[in-house]
């Protein structure tokens, strides 16, 4: 699937939710869901500093492909690690470049993105970027 | 305790009557600012519209009644806080900026290499880092006093570290994180025994608790306005004029001077010489505003009766088995801090914010108190004259909420 393909699909599973609570409630699921990332890559080189929660982010590559396994300390900010994981990881370095993320702001959670928030996701988003463009380079 | 009209006070405050996520809202971040009550809001309009003009320099009409205005509040911060002389009152951009020209200035005159500064576990990074850049500059010794898992000061080690060294001993009246109440009075006492000066940070005690600087015997006292129902970019430095006189200047500027020449320059008397540059006139003068609003409703019954809900909302979240108290002192002011075992403090923020309630979560400024408690963060409920019981049982439910969803 492409990005968009995979971020229409959440933005469709998450047209379910009727509330606020239901939705968090699914997220904090993903959150405790995900794989848990290998202790070797829970190190403060692979950490990215978000002041109160924090967020570990390894990458691999797959060919042109980057593969990303990540975690967080705080179960919310680990549920939107895992969606950002679902929607960017296995993709291809370029597409990873130009992707647009519409999905978090169409599912309302576009609060947790802005750059003021200081739980790490921003600039997990860089730093995956970061890693395609690595990546694309090359 | 007098009459506390609780529902007139809400009604000063129109803030309160927002929604926040389809909620009343419920504010309980006071620790990090005030709201601010219809008498100041008017004041900052009416400072623009009616005699807006710089301070201390002009002849005209509105320079005078800005002026006059300005040192009005000077006025009021002195009765406020018993100072011995208006002038001991140095107006400064906030308790960070007084704490700064304290090590700044102090630390010129009077630090040198081998002196020996005491500070405690429970400072917020304001009265850390400055002392930290002094000793580095000065090579004089830092030193920690420690605190007990209550979150209280232990004496019998401040006292072992009193000696002739010691030229500063930098402590806060009550704890931003813990709440913790500190016996300031007992503590100059110990200090002076040995000629050291006390700086003591009141940022988190000057809106709940009436302070008497001269009771206290302190040497300096620091506090910001927007913390004390006043507006932000305006604080205060209080000093003992033997200590002002005798320090020199903090930046060099307009206002803080009496004779400038290319070959020499003379110093402004006080407060004046530590004033430099124009001010932040409507925050000083709205300052004063604020100042006579807490003054109406008078410290002791502020006191009274956020003491009274400090507990009811203690008891009440006692009750919920996953929840530490983080900071449980016999004396506490304002303060609840707390962990949900095994959710992350940014996860229960997340979700009281949901709710409508206002709270802050993470390290507040006191990273090395964390690590003392060997935790990332806390989450903070922090309370104002405003606040009711309604809105304490409304955290307790949010709480309570917040476990059911994360643990």
């Amino acid at each position: 699937m492409t990005i968009n393909e995979i971020q229409d699909e959440l933005i469709a599973d998450f047209a379910f939710f009727e509330d606020w609570m239901a939705k968090y409630e699914y997220i904090i699921q993903l959150g405790k869901e995900l794989e848990p990332m290998d202790e070797v890559y829970r190190i403060d080189d692979l950490l990215i500093k978000g002041c109160q929660s924090r967020v570990w982010l390894h990458a691999d590559y797959d060919g042109d492909r980057v593969v990303f396994t990540a975690d967080s300390d705080a179960i919310i900010t680990k549920g939107l690690v895992s969606l950002m994981v679902k929607v960017l990881s296995g993709q291809t370095a370029a597409d990873i470049v130009k992707a647009d993320l519409y999905f978090i702001d169409a599912i309302g959670l576009k609060e947790h993105l802005s750059p003021t928030r200081a739980n790490g996701l921003v600039a997990m988003v860089k730093q995956i970027k970061l890693y395609a463009m690595t990546l694309a380079a090359r | 305790m007098t009459h506390y009209d609780i529902n007139s006070i809400r009604a000063d405050f129109p803030i309160l009557k927002t929604k926040v996520n389809g909620h009343p809202l419920i504010y309980l971040d006071n620790g990090a600012t005030t709201q601010k009550p219809s008498v100041v809001i008017d004041a900052i309009s009416d400072y623009y519209t009616q005699i807006n003009s710089n301070v201390h320099r002009g002849v005209h009409q509105l320079s005078q009644l800005a002026t006059d205005a300005y040192e009005v509040t000077r006025r009021k911060v002195a009765t406020l806080i018993h100072a011995a002389y208006e002038h001991e009152i140095i107006l400064t951009n906030g308790t960070t900026h007084g704490i700064n020209l304290v090590s700044t200035c102090f630390g010129k005159k009077f630090i040198h290499a081998g002196d020996e500064i005491i500070i405690t576990a429970m400072e917020h990074h304001s009265n850390i880092v400055p002392w930290q850049i002094l000793c580095e500059e000065r090579q004089a010794v830092l030193k920690v006093v420690p605190i007990n898992d209550c979150g209280e000061l232990d004496l019998d080690v401040y006292r072992s570290f009193l000696n002739e060294r010691v030229k500063m001993v930098a402590i806060t009246y009550v704890s931003n994180t813990l709440g913790t109440l500190n016996p300031i009075k007992e503590i100059v006492a110990l200090a002076h025994q040995y000629d050291a000066a006390v700086l003591v940070d009141a940022a988190q005690a000057i809106q709940h608790i009436p302070i008497d600087v001269q009771a206290l015997d302190v040497d300096f006292l620091a506090f910001s306005g927007h913390k004390m129902y006043g507006p932000t970019g305006v604080g205060v430095l209080y000093g003992k004029e033997k200590w002002l006189d005798q320090m020199p200047p903090y930046q060099g500027g307009g206002d803080m001077i009496k004779e400038v020449t290319f070959e020499k320059t003379t110093y402004n008397v006080l407060p004046f010489k530590f004033e430099a540059g124009t001010p932040n006139i409507e925050a000083g003068i709205c300052l004063g505003t604020a100042i006579d609003y807490i003054t109406t409703v008078g410290l002791t019954n502020i006191a009274q009766y956020e003491t009274e809900l400090l507990k009811y909302a203690t008891a009440q979240l006692a009750d919920i088995d996953e929840l530490r108290f983080i900071g449980t002192a016999s004396e506490k002011c304002s303060v609840i801090s707390f962990l949900l075992n095994g959710a992350h403090p940014y996860d229960v923020g997340v979700i009281l914010d949901k709710l409508g309630i206002a709270v802050r979560t993470g390290h507040h400024c006191t990273q090395p108190l964390m690590d003392r408690f060997g935790i990332p963060g806390t989450v903070r409920a922090s309370l104002a004259m405003y606040n009711t019981k309604e809105d304490m049982d409304a955290l307790v439910a949010a709480v309570k909420r917040a476990a059911h969803m994360l643990l």
